[in-house]
């Protein structure tokens, strides 16, 4: 038990100082791929966004398994917790996309607004404010 | 740890409706621990998600590096233009926090009481500093940029063009932007200064405008998220600080079942870091 006990204390400092390291670097890379650290440098948004989703859940990983103790579960236990959220999988991707369709639904009204209203015979321009957004 | 665990001394006879037996050999309150945080990650998913299909479904969105740039004034450097340093601090903070929980509930295993005690009065402190820095990005937000949950002025260029006016503050007059360029609309005594700026490119050039509101979603989402994980980490902090006493008091060592209490409120605490880390994500990184 008292070896555990110290092995215990090395892997908490060993976890803290990852997870720490990790921060750091999303942080450094977030200014770095938007030109902050050297002047003139953009990432693409793909590689910027990707990056970071992966280092987070490398965070979470850590956190999740060796903080909560999660590596020292029974099998079902890991299961019944962490299958569930494969869920949210399907979540992000149709919210995502259902998202993208709003936006896209928009422009065409817009734009078919502006449409008629060239068409119009006699176009009024009372009846149309093409800047009402905010 | 699994092979640690020892069965409580409980008078009740072993039985399926009693609460002796144990599924996955951990305890009926660690256990339910787990399931509540399960939920609970569905429900900051949800919000989490929604925020991804509000920012799809806007044609802009706020930079957050420029939107989230501002630092106290006794911190190093100057006061402005510092992006998501002050956010940083704030995840080390709670980051620092999860640790001295883990070493509560190693002391924890140890019946270690006097240890216990110590790690979590450096845990509640820890939190209490988060909910500090908290409180000062929400009131710099809302006191001197004058966001609120239906105003963002907090804006994206979408043309080429030149300001026709200065702010008094980064704009002057006759500067130059370009699409993807953020600004900040100033309010002074309770009106705002949209300034106007003149299309240089497009087919829109020559038109004189004047800039516009943010999408409003961006203040509203920020405060409500941002404000229900801040309200988990205040009754994080209640909690610990329940468990805390009841740790100085005594009140475990009777139980001889290793500061389990202790430990359930750890994983609590762990999972408002663990949510964090998809916050900072969401709002401030991606």
């Amino acid at each position: 038990m008292g070896h555990d006990y110290e092995a215990g204390k090395k892997t908490a400092v060993r976890i803290i100082s990852i997870l720490a390291i990790i921060t750091i670097a999303e942080v450094l890379f977030a200014l770095l791929g938007k030109g902050y650290i050297i002047p003139g440098v953009h990432f693409p948004a793909v590689i910027m966004g990707g990056v970071m989703i992966i280092m987070s859940l490398v965070k979470a990983y850590l956190i999740v398994y060796e903080f909560m103790h999660m590596k020292y579960e029974m099998p079902g236990m890991v299961r019944s917790v962490l299958l569930p959220l494969f869920l949210l999988v399907w979540g992000i991707i149709a919210f995502l996309y259902e998202g993208t369709a709003w936006k896209g639904n928009r422009q065409k009204v817009i734009e078919k607004n502006e449409r008629s209203v060239e068409t119009l015979t006699q176009p009024s321009a009372e009846t149309y404010h093409a800047d009402d957004s905010h | 740890m699994a092979d640690t665990l020892t069965q409580t001394n409980s008078p009740m006879t072993e039985g399926s409706w009693d609460g002796a037996s144990r599924p996955f050999k951990a305890s009926y309150g660690k256990l339910m621990m787990w399931y509540f945080l399960l939920s609970d990650a569905f429900t900051f998913a949800g919000f989490l998600i929604a925020y991804g299909a509000l920012r799809m479904s806007s044609p802009t969105w706020p930079v957050p590096d420029f939107v989230f740039s501002t630092v106290p004034e006794w911190l190093p450097g100057s006061a402005h233009h510092k992006p998501l340093i002050f956010v940083t601090i704030m995840t080390f903070i709670l980051l620092a926090s999860s640790f001295t929980m883990v070493r509560a509930v190693q002391e924890g295993q140890q019946e270690n009481k006097n240890g216990v005690v110590f790690w979590m009065v450096l845990t509640i402190i820890g939190g209490a500093a988060f909910l500090g820095c908290q409180a000062w990005e929400w009131n710099t937000l809302i006191n001197e940029e004058h966001v609120s949950y239906h105003t963002n002025p907090f804006g994206t260029h979408t043309e080429y063009g030149k300001y026709l006016e200065g702010d008094g503050h980064d704009i002057e007059a006759g500067d130059t932007f370009q699409p993807g360029d953020s600004y900040l609309i100033h309010n002074v005594d309770g009106h705002w200064h949209k300034l106007k700026y003149e299309v240089t490119e497009g087919e829109d050039a020559g038109m004189t405008k004047e800039m516009s509101f943010g999408p409003k979603a961006f203040s509203a989402l920020f405060f409500f998220i941002t404000g229900f994980h801040g309200f988990h980490v205040f009754s994080g902090v209640v909690f610990l600080l329940i468990i805390c006493i009841n740790a100085a008091s005594g009140l475990y060592v009777a139980r001889k079942n290793e500061y389990e209490m202790v430990e359930k409120i750890g994983l609590y605490w762990h999972f408002v870091d663990l949510v964090w880390v998809f916050v900072f994500l969401v709002f401030y990184l991606l």
